[in-house]
Order: structure tokens, then sequence, then C-alpha cells
């Protein structure tokens, strides 16, 4: 049977085994009197059986895929003729994988040596047998654990405080996933990182002023020596970042005044799903809708005016950037700004102040660290929006602060440097790392002083 | 003006078909007129002059045709079981009412007769001369001068630092709060306890130099030390101040009014002396209310 199916078997078992042992506990409690007399609920003692019956199963089904493959592959290799067994790990799985398409029928057996033919057969075979003592063995441990479970169920034992248990470390497990994942992914660009900087010094880097990965294949192709300065591709990033947030910050600030002080219940129920609708327009629509429309427009108003501006522009990028971000401003600081308590309202208000006197000297200045927090944190994702950049502020490593120019990012070059066929030891895709950890360095340091600021906030008013 | 149906028991609301025999000595059933209040709810040198006011929420009438005068320089004290509407009558002497979507008001309410809900009428000048003070402390999360001297700011009432530091030390003074806080002015006021707090609000109202101050339950999150301050502070501004105070505790009405008013939902059922309505209540509802049987 295969893995999937085996899981779903499994879960079945389990499903079972809660009725079975649901039932068992409530025959034991009804000569006691009723279930009042078990020292745990019924669904407890169910589920404690169907967790006696599932959880050791699904180690041995888990730990069983996991190595099978391996195993089978060095039986394989291991009954090969002496004279076959290759030397290396390269030609060992070249060697696998004419052995395994063999297997398949993806390799006729008349093009191959006959030992490979054998190979195959006996690889066939090796993984019939596999899946039938996986099958075995997981079924076996299923039923024999499930009926363990169902046997142990007394009325004294507290099954309630064993489930209780064993969800808290399945939910630790869960959680800890995530963080794993994420340290996975920061040890995995550190390594890479320190890889680049053993090909590209430190102080070039981090100071030089040209970008341009480009560098030779081979020994003999003419190519540029290739240049791997950060600082055009960062001043490109704020550049950008900069301009979204003079758009997103004050309309997304304003507006979310407007909703929460003087839009009337109508109005905000109508205004509020509109404007975080923005919010679900996928990027890629912005970015053509910016490339399309935006860029052409302003390099024609440019030109209208006497300016020169390309085509693609950090205007136009940023601009329509500063507009995805609105919604995320907007919702943030209306959160805030709600949360400020009525009692300041009416305060200011009973003293003869004016709204807009309140909102200026009372309810801003009270919610603005929590602003600011959110403002950070629209940041981090201007930061490491790609998409529209790719689309509408090009690819050319300017080093600029003239919006009307074309500018690149640290996220564009990520793409660029990483897309179609790469070599993976080459200065040019290791630099992808580096610029991926500076990214990543950046917008967690942005993270944690929004968290700071907002969770400085929390505890005013409490 | 209509008489009326609304039949209240000492306790509970009856059906009138399983209407049980009167207990003696008790009134079961009291009637109360709509509009009609006992004692002395009229003043001759009147501050407030209300007339047949009443209150709705949405569909709900809070307040039942109550017609009321406050005296100049007068403290008066409103109680009444919770829910009987005296907090929404005294926030519409300074129009915080309008800032509930549903809420509107009706009949003549003036002040100084002029209406206070004309809708030309700046409702920024009422409040400066209507100053309130509310049930929680609410200080702005700035210093304690920020705070005093707010609304001087706002008004413009001060043209030099110097002014403005007057104002506040003289409102801080009026407080009681100036001995506590003239040596930490820039500290925030949050710090401060809660008794502190609320004389911090209530010099923060004076400091524009209202004519009237409302206190809506001013004491009811202080403990009795707090309050005791803040009603020697209510008597001594009531020399300079009208005062209209929501109260749930008697013995503060008994203590720092003039003159009390009884609310029994939504309608006002006495107004007098404040000795007079405490030793010999004209109304039956007052009688049980005072004497503790209800509320």
């Amino acid at each position: 049977m295969q893995a999937a199916n085996l899981l779903l078997l499994t879960l079945v078992l389990a499903m079972a085994a809660y009725g079975l042992g649901y039932a068992r506990s409530r025959s034991l409690a009804m000569p006691l009197g009723g279930i009042r007399h078990l020292k745990s609920l019924p669904f407890y003692y169910g589920a404690r059986a169907a967790l006696w019956c599932a959880l050791p199963a699904l180690v041995v089904l888990a730990l069983w895929a996991a190595f099978q493959g391996k195993v089978i592959q060095l039986l394989v290799i291991g009954s090969l003729p002496p004279e076959m067994i290759p030397a290396d790990e390269g030609r060992a799985s070249l060697l696998l994988s004419k052995i395994s398409n063999v297997a398949s029928g993806a390799l006729p057996p008349d093009f191959v040596e006959a030992p490979i033919v054998e190979a195959a057969e006996r690889l066939q075979a090796l993984r019939a047998r596999s899946r039938m003592l996986m099958t075995g063995l997981v079924v076996s441990v299923a039923v024999l654990a499930g009926f363990l479970g169902w046997l142990r169920i007394r009325p004294r034992i507290n099954a309630r405080e064993q489930v209780e248990s064993i969800l808290k470390w399945l939910f630790f497990a869960c959680a800890s996933l995530a963080i794993l994942t994420t340290l996975g992914i920061i040890f995995s660009v550190a390594f890479e990182t320190f890889r680049f900087f053993e090909k590209v010094p430190f102080v070039e880097f981090f100071f030089g002023t040209s970008w341009s990965p480009q560098t030779a294949l081979r020994a003999d192709q003419v190519a540029a020596e290739g240049a791997f300065g950060m600082i055009p591709l960062f001043t490109g990033t704020l550049l950008i970042s900069a301009i979204a947030m003079l758009v997103a910050v004050p309309v997304g600030l304003l507006s979310a005044i407007y909703l929460s002080e003087y839009a009337n219940r109508q109005v905000r129920s109508v205004v509020k799903p509109l404007l975080e609708m923005l919010a679900g327009i996928p990027t890629v629509v912005y970015g053509f809708f910016a490339a399309l429309t935006v860029a052409p427009f302003i390099s024609n108003l440019a030109a209208s005016l006497g300016i020169e501006a390309s085509s693609q522009s950090a205007l136009a990028a940023g601009g329509v950037m500063g507009i995805m971000i609105i919604p995320l401003v907007s919702s943030l600081s209306d959160d805030v700004i709600n949360a400020v308590p009525q009692a300041m309202r009416d305060g200011s208000l009973a003293l003869g102040a004016t709204q807009s006197e309140t909102m200026k000297k009372v309810i801003f200045p009270a919610a603005l660290p929590g602003i600011m927090g959110g403002i950070l944190l629209a940041v981090s994702r201007a930061i490491g929006e790609t998409m529209i950049v790719v689309m509408a502020a090009g690819l050319a490593a300017n080093l600029t602060a003239n919006p009307l120019e074309t500018v690149t990012t640290v996220t564009v070059q990520i793409v660029t440097l990483l897309t179609g066929d790469q070599e993976f030891d080459s200065a040019k895709t290791l630099a992808a790392f580096a610029l991926g950890a500076m990214l990543f360095l950046a917008t967690l340091l942005l993270n944690v002083i929004a968290l700071k600021i907002v969770r400085k906030y929390r505890e005013q008013y409490d | 003006m209509n008489t009326l149906n609304t039949t209240v028991t000492g306790e509970v609301q009856m059906p009138e078909e399983n209407a049980v025999p009167v207990q003696e000595g008790r009134p079961a059933e009291t009637v109360i007129e709509e509009g009609k209040t006992v004692g002395r709810p009229f003043a001759d040198d009147a501050k407030f002059k209300l007339r047949n006011v009443e209150v709705f929420y949405g569909q709900e009438r809070a307040i039942k045709n109550i017609s009321l005068d406050v005296a100049r320089n007068e403290v008066i004290a409103f109680i009444g079981p919770s829910g009987c509407g005296k907090s929404t009558f005294l926030r519409c002497l300074n129009r915080m009412n309008d800032s509930i979507d549903i809420c509107r008001v009706k009949g003549s309410l003036r002040l100084d007769d002029q209406d206070i809900y004309d809708p030309k009428r700046d409702v920024v000048e009422l409040r400066a001369r209507v100053g309130m003070v509310f049930q929680k402390p609410n200080p702005f999360p700035k210093s304690i001068y920020d705070n005093v001297a707010y609304g001087p700011r706002i008004h413009g009432l001060a043209n030099r630092k110097a002014d403005l530091d007057e104002i506040v030390e003289n409102s801080l003074r009026k407080a009681g709060l100036w001995n506590e806080a003239k040596d930490r002015l820039d500290a925030t006021a949050t710090g401060m306890s809660g008794g502190q707090q609320q004389r911090l609000c209530i010099a923060r109202a004076i400091a524009v130099s209202p004519e009237v101050v409302l206190m809506d339950e001013p004491c009811s999150a202080l403990d009795p030390i707090a309050t005791a301050k803040v009603e020697e502070l209510i008597a001594e501004l009531s020399e300079s101040y009208t005062i209209v105070i929501v109260t749930h505790s008697m013995q503060q009405a008994a203590r720092v009014s003039h003159r009390t008013a009884y609310f029994h939902l939504g309608h006002l059922v006495e107004v007098n002396e404040t000795n007079k309505v405490f030793t010999s209540p004209e109304h039956e509802l007052t009688e049980s209310y005072i004497t503790g049987r209800f509320g």
C-alpha cells in the first residue's frame, strides 16, 4: 500500500479506536451509576485510545518512509557485481537513476547492460517488499497499540490529563515547525553568504557603488570582471520605499482618521471594505498597472513639462506601491485610533475642543506609538515588495536620487540573479544570498522596532 | 400635560390582572404623573431653564417630559436608581449627547436665556461655559501642566507663557492639587493616584473659567479619603460656580448639595431643598429610595 493510503487507513483505525474507547468507557461507567463516576468524560477515553492507536503507527510510518529509499539504494548498489560498484557519489547517483529508469520502464532494458537490468528487477522486488512490510508493520502497530489503549480504560484513570498533555506536545511540535523552518532558512542563507564573502571582499560589497554581477562563466570567455557593490541597490530600495511611504502614509493615515472619527456608520460600512479590497489585489496586477499605465503617463507628463524621464521610473513603481500599502497603513492606524478610550475624546470635547482639535492634540498623540508601529510594518512590506518594481522600475542599477530615472532594488536583483539556469557556486548566484541576508537583517530590524513600539503602546492604557 | 400610564410598584412591576392584595404599610403601586414634579423644581434666579425636556435613544424615550430650573451658584444633586436617566439628562446640559448618533433631544433648554440646542449655537462656546467632570478620571496621557493648560490653550486664554503658568497654578490651587503637583508639573498625569487624577480633571475643567461645572458621579471610582477631598473641593467651588452633580451616594448628595432632584425611570419625581428631601420627602417613591427600599 502507498504511504498516503496507509496514512488514511491509520486515521480510520484511530477513529474506530475513538468510537470503541468511548463506548467501553460508557459501558464501564454504567454499572457504577453513570459517567460522573469516571475520572474523565468518555470523550477523553475515546481520544486517548485514538491517540494510542495513531501516534506510534504514524511514527513508524514516518520513519519507514524517510529511510526506505536510502536503504533500498544501498541494497541495490551492494548487490551489483564488484566491477560495477561506482567509485564516487556522482557516479552512484547516475547509476541509480539509470536503474530506476529501467525499473519504471522509461528506459528499455535492451539499452543497458545485463547487471543493470538485474539490479532494476531487484529494485522493484525490494520496493514491493518494502511496501508490504510497511503496511503490515503500521497496521499491526496501530491495532496493537489501539487495543492496548482500549484495554487500559479504567474509571480511575485520568484520561483527560494524558490527552491534554499529548495535545500540548502536538501544539508545541506545530509551533516549533515554523521556528525550525525559519532557522533553516536563516542558516542556509548565512552559509551561502559566507561562501559569497570568500569570493568577493567585504568592503566591495558594502561600500562599492557599482553593481554589475555578470561574470565570465568559463575561463576563456570574454566578459566583464563583475562588480558587487550593494549601495546602488539599497539606495534604489530606499528611494522606491520612500516614494511609496510618501503616498501611503498621508493617504492611509488621513483616511483612517476620517473613518474612525468623522465618517458615520453607513459611510464607514461601505468605505472600509472597499479600502481593504485594495489589499486583495495581487501585486502582479499592480505591477502591470504601474508598468503600462502609470509609468508611460509619468514619462509623457515629464516630457510635456520639458523634463527628461525614462519610460520606467522609480516614481511609477513607488507611487503604485504606495497605493498598494494604503490599506495596511489605514487599517492598522484605524485599529489604534479606535483603541484610544472614548473617555479621552469626551474629556477633550467637554473642554470645548472641536473634533479636529481633539484629534490633533489628544487622540493622535495617544495613538502615535501604535501608528508608528504600523508604519514601520508598512516600510518592511515596501522594502520586500518585488513584482511592481520588476515591472515598473527597470533593472538598471543606477546610483541616483532622481525619481524619474530607472532604478533597481535588492529584491529585483535577487530575482534576476536566480531565475533561469544558474550554477550554484559562482559569485553571481551567491550574491543573491548575500543580498537576501542583508534584506532579511533590514526588515528584521524594522519589525523588531515596530513590535517594540507597539508593545510599549499597549501598556499605556491598561 | 397628559396623565399617565406608567405604573410603578415599590419593587416589582405587576400586571394588573393578577394584582395581589396590597400589603399594609407599604405603597404597592405608585402612579407617576408624567411631567409633574413635586417640591420646588423652579427657581427665581435660573442659570438653566429646562422645560419639557425629552431625550430619545432611537425609539426609546429615556427622559420623559422633565422641567427644572438650576439656580445660579447652587449645587444641585441628581439622585435615583441606575438607568433612571440622570446622567443622560446631565449630558444634555453641555450637549455631550451630540456624539451619540441615535440620541435626540426635544424641549426647551436655555442657559442664561439662550437656547442650548439652537442649531446655530456654537458648541465650543457652550462647553467652555459648561465644564464637565466624568465618572472615571480621564486625564490625557500628557504632563500635569499640559493637562491643565489644554483648555486655556485651545480657547486662547493666555497670550504669554507667564499668563498660562498663572492659570495653571490658580486652577491647581483651586482644585487643592497645587502642593502635591507643583514639583512635578512635567510628570505624566497618568502616573498620579486616582483621587489626584480626578482633582486634576476638576482643575482642567475650571482652567477655562466655566460658569457651570457638571459632575457625573465624580467620586464613584475613588476611595473614601479621596472622595472626602473632592467633596471639600465641591463645597469650595460652589462659591463661584453653579454645580450639577450626579451621584449614587445619598450621603454625598446630602453633604454637598443645596437642592436634590430625584429621578425615577426617566421621570423627575421630586426636587426640593436637600435637607427636606432627606428628612421629609414628599413623594412616596423618593421616600422608598432614600430609605433604601430599592435602588
